[in-house]
């Protein structure tokens, strides 16, 4: 592998680079999705992804702008749900998901569909790379300093309350970030696949975790070792990039899953 | 005597269905607060009601100085949800020193000999791992650390054995010798509201009772309270 990565150009150091940072940031804010037990709407909401980009490919702008736009709106009915009901209404947020992935392929344009699917990383750019970074620094940063109102809210909302928490706005600023992150992501893995970065690795933490904090480096690092070993193996053995990557991450979950096993 | 708490006229309902109508009651600085009930009497939404944490007509005013802390019954985690003790209360209070002097002061003998923070069980132990008693005693350390000067403390129905108990009742009674504290609990015990409380609310949707206990609380009380089958709570009078 060594070899491989001699003769790797600096362009795809670039991408395992992005990558990686992307898979991290996933991670770290699948840590609490899983805690708030919202994993299936964290999986589910990348597809909302696919209706923005379809219409930003016919916009000709960049598609990760339109992603961004569709998830967004997608995250304040989410948000709203949330609000305003004891429990989801599942139901309705699947049907929602699915009804957004059945228009986004009727309105992708056909050359697109696959890629907006699944991904290409051939096709990730330099600006896309620069949004990368630029988005991962502003996740890690505005996550972690609502870090702690974050955690109280989801033990318990009538504490974070009592204790003067907006546990509402720290809740949306919350799941804005994650519709940031499902954007970043729908270059490298498509919109079927994004929201299992945020899910898998943060469910693969959880297993071995001790405490909150190791929870959260642990689910950065399933989400880096996810993305970069994912993308290296997909180019060493000439798959697509999106279920790669998506597999590893279901790997380390299985690794964590037995080490659970044993340790008890 | 000054009030640290005044509900006038309070109502709340769920779905058109009154959970507490028309409670009014005026909360001494100072004083130690019991409120008994049935189960599904209102006791805890009187509670998420005066905190602001849900919509309710009427009127709830807190003295201006109060700093408000909550112990609420139970928290809805996994065993395996992975908050340690330690970071639990370092989301309140960053120096080691002062989580030790609260942990021991609720309890945690263990904590006032250990030096080192790490050596401390109680520190590494998920919350969601305690025992009813002891998330019981972390719980009201984490609303100590707010330095509260009122403690509303909502008693947990199950979970926490008899010792416990009177270990968690024991504790509150020196916190108030020690501070200046108001202390408002709901209890379901009558035992422990005669040796605790200088006044008792009995709530049954509406106030039935306001007072010191062994003026308020008597058969007639009780009755109206519980229900004719009075004599499993009558035996623990002493």
């Amino acid at each position: 592998m060594l070899v491989c990565i001699n003769t790797m150009n600096t362009d795809f150091i670039f991408l395992i680079f992005i990558g990686a940072l992307a898979g991290a940031a996933s991670g770290y804010l699948g840590s609490y999705m899983v805690l708030k037990r919202m994993s299936l709407v964290g999986d589910a909401l990348s597809h909302v992804a696919l209706p923005g980009m379809a219409i930003a490919l016919t916009l000709s702008i960049n598609p990760i702008l339109g992603a961004l736009v569709a998830l967004f709106i997608a995250i304040l009915g989410i948000w709203y749900l949330e609000e305003k009901s004891e429990i989801y209404p599942e139901a309705l947020v699947g049907i929602f998901f699915t009804a957004s992935l059945a228009i986004g392929i009727l309105i992708t344009p056909e050359p697109e569909l696959l890629e907006a699917l699944f991904g290409d990383i051939e096709k990730v750019t330099r600006v896309d790379g620069i949004l990368v970074i630029a988005a991962s620094i502003l996740i890690f940063f505005v996550t972690s300093s609502i870090s702690k109102k974050l955690t109280v809210g989801i033990i318990s909302e009538d504490l974070a309350k009592s204790g003067g928490i907006n546990v509402s706005k720290v809740n949306l600023i919350y799941l804005l970030m994650v519709g940031l992150v499902i954007a970043l992501g729908v270059k490298f893995l498509g919109t079927l696949l994004t929201g299992a970065l945020v899910i898998v690795p943060a469910a693969a933490a959880k297993n071995i975790a001790k405490s909150i904090g190791g929870f959260q480096l642990l689910a950065s690092v399933a989400g880096l070792a996810s993305t970069g070993l994912g993308i290296i193996l997909a180019k060493i053995l000439g798959f697509p990039s999106g279920p790669t990557v998506v597999l590893v991450a279901v790997l380390i979950f299985i690794a964590s899953y037995l080490f659970k096993e044993r340790a008890y | 005597m000054k009030t640290v708490l005044s509900v006038k006229g309070l109502e709340v309902a769920f779905n058109g269905h009154k959970i507490v109508d028309d409670v009014s009651l005026d909360v001494v600085r100072d004083s130690t607060i019991a409120i008994i009930g049935p189960n599904g009497a209102g006791k805890t939404v009187l509670f998420r009601a005066v905190l602001g944490l849900i919509p309710y007509k009427g009127k709830v005013t807190w003295a201006e100085d109060a700093r408000i802390g909550y112990v609420p019954q139970k928290l809805f985690i996994s065993k395996d949800f992975p908050l340690t003790v330690s970071e639990f209360l370092h989301f309140k209070e960053q120096d080691h020193k002062i989580i030790h002097e609260i942990l021991n002061s609720v309890g945690f003998k263990d904590v006032a000999s250990s030096h080192t923070h790490n050596d401390v069980r109680v520190l590494r132990t998920k919350l969601g791992a305690l025992s009813g008693g002891e998330l019981q005693r972390v719980l009201i350390a984490y609303a100590l650390l707010g330095k509260p000067n009122v403690l509303l403390f909502d008693e947990p129905t199950s979970g926490v054995d008899v010792s416990a108990e009177e270990t968690i009742y024991s504790l509150i009674d020196k916190l108030k010798a020690e501070k200046d504290l108001t202390i408002i609990f709901i209890s379901h015990e009558l035992q422990v509201v005669y040796k605790y409380a200088d006044s008792v609310l009995c709530l049954n949707k509406e106030k039935i009772c306001f007072g010191p206990p062994r003026e308020v609380v008597d058969k007639e009380s009780l009755t109206k309270l519980y229900g004719e089958d009075v004599s499993l709570y009558q035996h623990h009078e002493h």
